[in-house]
């Protein structure tokens, strides 16, 4: 199902929740919806399921306006961050809840319910009440209970966050199974970055209620537009300095009181001659060089977070400019320690520092 | 019950202590118990002694202050309908303030916050002072045809009906029985209501096999509330039910209390007992859902 937002809005009073909000979800897509705790993420999803009454704008689902359809008449499935099971129901009576209410036959209920429990790996709780259940054992049952009615939608409410990380994987992983299996149009809220890039087929990051961005996840990591998109995809997150883009002897060089970087001239003419610019450098594309190999940059250790595969290494280039790099764990850098440093300066990303918007993208 | 005992991180002198404390306390309330059993089989008492016409104790024990079980028949008449007035009030009460209390914890109305500020108010409002006026109500209901008092069972709902009895203190009980409802639908959380939406559920079918399952307890607890307050309430029907031996059995024990000719306490006694016994029983097997209405809580579930 084709799902269409258009100039949604939802106000609380005051509270602007969701801000104009278009977006087009394409049949069968799994679209996340991403941004910081509070942007409006559960709203959109709750307006769209028919929970919410848009303030203004409309929901379309395969062109048809849906704003007044009551959500028993939306068939969409959903699964909620607290799993919302039906405490005083057995697991079967919450598969088959919704089942029941369109009086499907007994035995056919039967029937599904044992082939999504089958699906589910949860054959064997059918006779337990939720309270009897561990945190995964119930998202499990969520999730059948959202897909047993064969949704045209299905919509996830940061459904793992209440899991362990262990757990939290094998779900992540499971969910992404199941959606590419079932093909079903998906919209995923999660405040996870992480979630986002690995699931979806296309993120929507949202901030204080506004679209910022919808692309894929390549896109938002390589092309971000905003420097909040920047910031926010990717992990560890993009390292950002005030710089000013200077041309000299055919180079372009991105300047500042503790560096002098020769940048991707491609990159660099569009920075150029605007005066102090944001400069972003993602952790991953800055390393060490090797012995004979030139430098971009001398830096002196003046962190060392041990992240377990690698070491996450705040480094200080001259007095005040700080960058975060991976480093091997096996070259046991200590604070105080000098290093040389490699970017790759064909992936660095100009933003201006006053509308925020990339000067590379648009 | 024992976890609490364990959490006040009493040692056990100071609980022994504490016990005992708390039974002098209770003392005089339990001896007053006892001495209307006593009293309710013997002739006459010293303190809590029976003793017969001469004087002699642990004498002149007796059934005939009993004998109203099978003298008088109004006793019978007077049980139903002191049953009929609290079962009819349970479930009056409780249906109303599990449907109003839904409304006032989910759903968002104009005039919901004065609502809710004009029930705490008549809640402590003292009925006494309404006593007058629901008077002239109850008059004028009575004028309405066949409702008014034409009924079987309940006789109508306007003055001099068991009916108008069960309809004012419904009215007079439903301001507490619906904050408390109300303070039970708010302690379930949202998703599972909204889950129960999208699964394809109207508001009213989320509300019957959702959310009042899940207040059981609750409502359990309500309900025994207002059954105990029915059957022993006096001032109501006493007010506007002209005979006193024909109404319930608390206007029936008043209407021993003979002004004129001499009480007989120990029969007096007796009667008070036959009401307190199905009471007492209740609350024995229904106390722990009385305490759930303290605690608030369902603790537990399922
Ligand atoms: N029912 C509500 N009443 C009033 N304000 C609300 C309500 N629901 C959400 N909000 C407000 O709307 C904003 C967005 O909330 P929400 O959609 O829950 O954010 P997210 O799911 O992205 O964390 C927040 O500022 C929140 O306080
Ligand atoms: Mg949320």
């Amino acid at each position: 199902m084709e799902v269409h937002l258009e100039h949604l809005t939802k106000r609380w009073g005051k509270v602007v929740a969701v801000d104009d909000l278009n977006l087009e979800i394409r049949s069968g897509e799994f679209v996340a919806l991403l941004g910081p705790s509070g942007c409006g993420k559960t709203t959109t999803l709750l307006m769209i399921a028919g929970i919410y009454k848009p303030t203004s704008g409309y929901i379309r689902f395969d062109g048809r306006v849906v704003n007044k359809v009551p959500p028993k008449d939306r068939n969409v499935g959903m699964v909620f961050q607290s799993y919302a099971l039906y405490p005083h129901m057995t697991v079967y009576e919450n598969l088959t809840f919704p089942l029941k209410l369109k009086k499907v036959p007994e035995e056919e209920q039967r029937r599904k319910a044992r082939r999504i429990a089958e699906m589910m790996g949860i054959g064997h709780l059918l006779d337990r009440y939720p309270a009897q259940l561990s945190g995964g054992q119930q998202q499990r049952v969520a999730l059948g209970r959202a897909l047993i009615k064969e949704p045209a939608l299905l919509l996830f409410d940061e459904p793992l966050s209440n899991l362990d990380a262990r757990l939290r994987l094998t779900m992540r992983a499971e969910i992404k199974r199941l959606q590419m299996e079932l093909g079903i149009t998906s919209i995923y809220v999660t405040h996870d970055q992480v979630e986002a890039m690995t699931l979806a087929d296309r993120i929507a990051v949202m901030r204080e209620g506004r679209l910022q961005a919808f692309a894929t996840p390549e896109e938002l990591y390589e092309r971000p537009r905003t420097l909040f998109v920047a910031g926010f995809i990717g992990n560890p997150p993009m390292n950002f300095t005030q710089v000013e883009v200077i041309q000299q002897d055919g180079q372009y060089l991105a300047v500042n009181p503790d560096m002098r970087l020769a940048v991707d001239p491609d990159r660099g003419s569009r920075a150029a001659g605007r005066g102090r610019v944001i400069m972003g450098i993602r952790p991953e594309h800055i390393t060490l060089a090797r012995d004979g190999e030139p430098a971009h940059l001398e830096a002196e250790v003046y962190l060392v977070e041990p992240l377990g595969r690698d070491d996450l290494i705040n480094a200080r280039v001259g007095k005040e400019t700080h960058l975060h790099f991976l480093a091997d764990p096996a070259l046991k850098l200590r604070i105080g320690d000098r290093v040389r440093l490699r970017v790759d300066t064909s992936r660095v990303q100009f933003f201006d520092p006053e509308t925020e918007q990339s000067l590379l993208w648009s | 019950m024992d976890e609490g005992a364990l959490r006040t991180g009493l040692r056990p002198r100071q609980m022994y202590f504490l016990m005992f404390l708390m039974t002098l306390l209770t003392l005089p309330i339990v001896v007053g118990y006892l001495w209307i059993f006593i009293s309710t089989f013997s002739r006459r008492t010293h303190g809590l002694i029976p003793v017969d016409i001469e004087g002699r104790p642990f004498r002149g024990l007796t059934l005939e202050n009993w004998s109203f079980l099978w003298q008088d028949p109004n006793i019978w008449k007077v049980t139903l309908n002191s049953l009929i007035l609290a079962l009819g009030l349970t479930v009056g009460v409780v249906l109303i303030s599990a449907m109003a209390g839904y409304a006032l914890s989910r759903i968002r109305f104009p005039g919901r916050k004065g609502f809710l500020a004009l029930t705490l108010i008549l809640h402590a409002f003292p009925s006494v002072t309404l006593l007058i006026s629901i008077y002239f109500v109850l008059r004028w209901l009575a004028r309405i045809p066949v409702v008014g008092r034409g009924l079987p069972l309940i006789g109508g709902i306007g003055y001099n009906t068991l009916g108008g009895v069960i309809l004012v203190m419904v009215s007079l009980q439903l301001p507490l029985g619906i904050w408390l409802m109300k303070g039970f639908f708010d302690q379930i959380p949202w998703d599972v209501e909204r889950a129960a939406l999208i699964d394809g559920a109207s508001r009213f079918l989320v509300w019957r096999k959702i959310l009042l399952p899940q207040i059981k307890p609750g409502i359990a607890a309500l309900s025994i509330f207002t059954f105990i307050a029915g059957w022993n309430e006096f001032l109501i029907p006493y007010t506007y039910m002209t005979q006193q031996e024909k109404s319930t059995i608390a206007t029936y024990i008043n209407s021993l209390l003979s002004e004129t000719a001499p009480v007989n306490y120990s029969q007096v006694a007796a009667v008070g007992l036959f009401q307190l016994l199905p009471v007492l029983l209740f609350f024995v097997f229904t106390q722990e859902y009385l305490l759930s209405i303290f605690s608030g809580g369902m603790k537990g579930g399922a």
